[in-house]
């Protein structure tokens, strides 16, 4: 169980993921997506209920796990007033990421060049998310955690997500994204059904949450 | 550690460099500040010559309260602080890198309140060492309280209206440590204006200890 | 619904030696040769911020232990014992604050009247009267954070610092407030309030029974809050249990609908592309 404020926002869920796969969670508006998605990345404390992700127990230490975590929410992370360089400067410094590495993200996904130079504030909605992708993927996360990651961008930058999110499990990665649109979640391996914070398939019985990593 | 309060100061002031707020928003006010305490004392050099110390400190203060309102809500917007979390920084490097960049944006708001002060109100001053001293520590002392209660309040609800209320009365007493500081320096009273400034520089490592052990359980979640 | 023998015992007793304290200080104790019968506002007056005292010393103490016990906050049955202990002591750091805050305005209030008695102001810039308005208006904040609505645990850890922030905040003020009067002493204060340290006899026996009668009310009344605290969260906790029935019952319903909400779903995104 999680508690947003004092609403139940999950109520038992009781899900297993294993190292490199790729999990899509589908279900309708207030169904517990993205609360699952933030819970996993140790932001949300867990109550009653056995919850580990990538070997370390949220219950115990939600601290740990965060560094090895991508999350990318409804709102893309990004400070509106600076501009696109250094919003990717300082993400690179964050995570301590290698120019190269930096680079190849920023050609990636196009913002690189003239767009560098732009206040976030002035992107529009399909480029802020390009830059908060460019921003993950320089994190080079164990768990890529991501909250509707198709909507707002145009089908070339869905192909080049789809793509990323390909290399990062082929790499060994391992992704859970939360979509309304049934064509993208075909391109993941598993699709998981949640509703009233609960998961369809599998046994409602004791509450648990846990995309148990064997790495 | 260093490292990741540089992170976070780096980025704070980048902001400030990008969008000016400090500049462009807080120093006008505290200017204004200034001015109305003119209106409100009829203009009267004598009396506006005697409280100039405790004016510059009152106008720093509310500047301090805008600052430390505006870096937090770039925080709570869009999910930032959680980014600053899953980057693995630790709680204590947060705080300290946003009273860092803070302390330097109030620094600058006191310079601008002071060359105010002394075009605005004709004031003397005796003993710029004193001035300077005083001055570091005061604003340096309101930006860790800024920052500590702006950590407080972060991604509350009605924490606008929360922060003057929580925040005030704790930089009271370098309110009046600053006020009678800056009476000496300026001539305006016999004072021990550098014990003034001793208890300043106290009361500042003492809310720097308190930082360190607030930083964990105020940050940590939320 | 929150008395108990015990209490009832205590507030029996508390209201009848609030009785004595009446007419003990109103009839027994004499006038003071100076003040005349102003001084008796100094049963209410000093009392009061000793408990007032008492009251915050407690909300600092109980906020460390909810600090204490949220830090080890691991899982397991250990987890749940430190998890009860913290709400515990977060409760009486609430119900304290309250009584402090309340007792902090019964002493302004008294002391200001008493002012304008011996003063003829009701208010001087008297070092230790600006320390308490600070104190009062400090855990005003305390309690207007302890409002907002937010995660239990997470608001206890909240305002925990905050509290300990308040107390070590508070020799800095006393002292710094002390230091600013005494440099610039306008006003001899060895009568009214705060003055009041040098007195003998029955009006000393009278002082000193009416903190005992403060200090009996306020553990009432403290007692009496800190219950109807762990009542509010009891309801609260079961208007969670109806909540998680409600979003499991979502769930069920959701089963058979969910794939015709889907498709509207679906519908929804081409029109709005």
């Amino acid at each position: 169980m999680a508690l947003l404020d004092r609403f139940p926002a999950l109520a038992g869920v009781d899900l297993s993921v294993q190292a490199g796969e790729m999990v899509c969670l589908r279900g309708p508006n207030g169904a517990g997506k993205s609360t699952l998605l933030r819970a996993c990345a140790g932001l949300v404390p867990v109550r009653g209920a056995r919850a580990e992700v990538l070997g370390f127990d949220l219950r115990a230490d939600r601290r740990s796990v965060r560094r090895h975590v991508g999350l990318l929410g409804h709102r893309a992370p990004l400070y509106g007033d600076l501009r696109v360089d250094d919003q990717v400067r300082h993400c690179a410094e964050l995570h301590s990421a290698a120019p190269a590495e930096v680079t190849a993200a920023v050609e990636r996904f196009g913002i690189g060049g003239r767009l560098g130079a732009v206040a976030i504030r002035r992107l529009s909605e399909g480029q802020q998310r390009r830059v908060a992708l460019a921003c993950l993927t320089i994190a080079r996360p164990r768990l890529w955690l991501l909250d509707e990651p198709h909507a707002g961008l145009d089908s070339s930058n869905r192909d080049a997500l789809d793509d990323l999110l390909a290399d990062a499990v082929t790499a060994g990665a391992t992704v859970m994204f939360a979509t309304h649109e049934v064509g993208r979640a075909g391109a993941a391996a598993r699709q998981v059904l949640l509703a009233g914070g609960r998961i369809e398939e599998g046994s409602p019985t004791p509450p648990t949450i846990g995309p148990n990593d064997a790495a | 550690m260093l490292r990741e309060i540089w992170i976070v100061c780096r980025k704070d002031l980048t902001i400030e460099w990008r969008a000016r707020v400090t500049l462009v928003q807080i120093v006008p006010t505290v200017l204004l500040v200034l001015v109305v305490f003119a209106f409100a004392f009829d203009a009267n050099p004598t009396l506006l010559g005697a409280g100039a110390g405790g004016l510059f400190w009152v106008a720093v203060l509310f500047g301090a309260v805008l600052g430390s309102k505006r870096s937090f809500d770039i925080e709570a917007e869009g999910g930032n602080l959680d980014a600053l979390r899953l980057g693995g920084l630790a709680p204590a490097a947060i705080l300290w890198g946003k009273a860092t960049a803070l302390a330097l944006q109030s620094m600058v708001v006191g310079v601008f309140a002071a060359a105010g002060l002394l075009v605005l109100f004709s004031v003397t001053v005796e003993d710029w060492l004193l001035i300077v001293a005083a001055g570091l520590c005061g604003t340096a002392a309101f930006a860790v309280c800024g920052a500590l209660y702006g950590a407080m309040t972060v991604g509350l609800r009605s924490a606008d209206t929360l922060l003057p209320l929580l925040l005030i009365p704790v930089a009271a007493p370098v309110l009046l440590a600053g006020t009678r500081a800056f009476d000496v320096a300026l001539g305006t009273s016999a004072d021990q204006g550098w014990s003034w400034t001793a208890l300043l520089a106290v009361v500042l490592v003492t809310y720097i200890a308190v930082g360190w052990l607030a930083a964990g359980p105020l940050l940590e979640d939320a | 619904m929150t008395g108990s023998l015990a209490t009832r015992v205590l507030g029996a007793v508390a209201l009848a030696a609030v009785a004595v304290m009446a007419i003990l200080a109103l009839w027994i104790s004499p006038a003071d040769e100076v003040q005349g019968d102003a001084v008796r506002l100094m049963y209410v007056h000093v009392p009061s911020i000793w408990v007032a005292y008492g009251s915050f010393v407690l909300t600092a103490f109980a906020s460390a232990r909810v600090l204490w016990r949220t830090r080890s906050g691991a899982g397991g049955s250990q987890g749940v014992i430190a998890d009860r202990q913290a709400r515990h002591w977060d409760r009486v750091a609430g119900a304290a604050a309250e009584l402090g805050v309340i007792f902090t305005a019964l002493t302004l209030m008294t002391g200001s009247l008493w002012g304008k008695v011996t003063w003829g102001a009701y208010w001087q810039w008297d070092a230790r009267l600006t320390t308490s308005v600070l104190l009062f208006v400090t855990y005003l904040g305390y309690l207007a954070l302890r409002r907002l609505p937010a995660e239990s645990r997470s608001r206890a850890r909240r305002s925990a610092v905050m509290a300990l922030i308040a107390v070590v905040n508070l020799p800095i003020v006393h002292f710094s407030v002390d230091w600013w009067r005494t440099l610039h002493q306008e006003a001899s204060l060895e009568l009214g309030p705060g003055g009041a340290r040098n007195y003998t006899g029955e009006m000393y026996w009278t002082l000193l029974y009416s903190w005992a009668t403060f200090t009996m009310v306020a553990l009432w009344i403290g007692i009496h809050r800190y219950r109807v605290l762990r009542l509010e969260e009891l309801a609260e906790e079961a208007a969670l249990e109806e909540l998680l029935a409600a979003r499991r019952a979502e769930y069920e319903n959701a089963g058979p609908r969910s794939t015709e909400q889907e498709s509207n779903e679906r519908a929804e995104q081409v029109t709005s592309r």
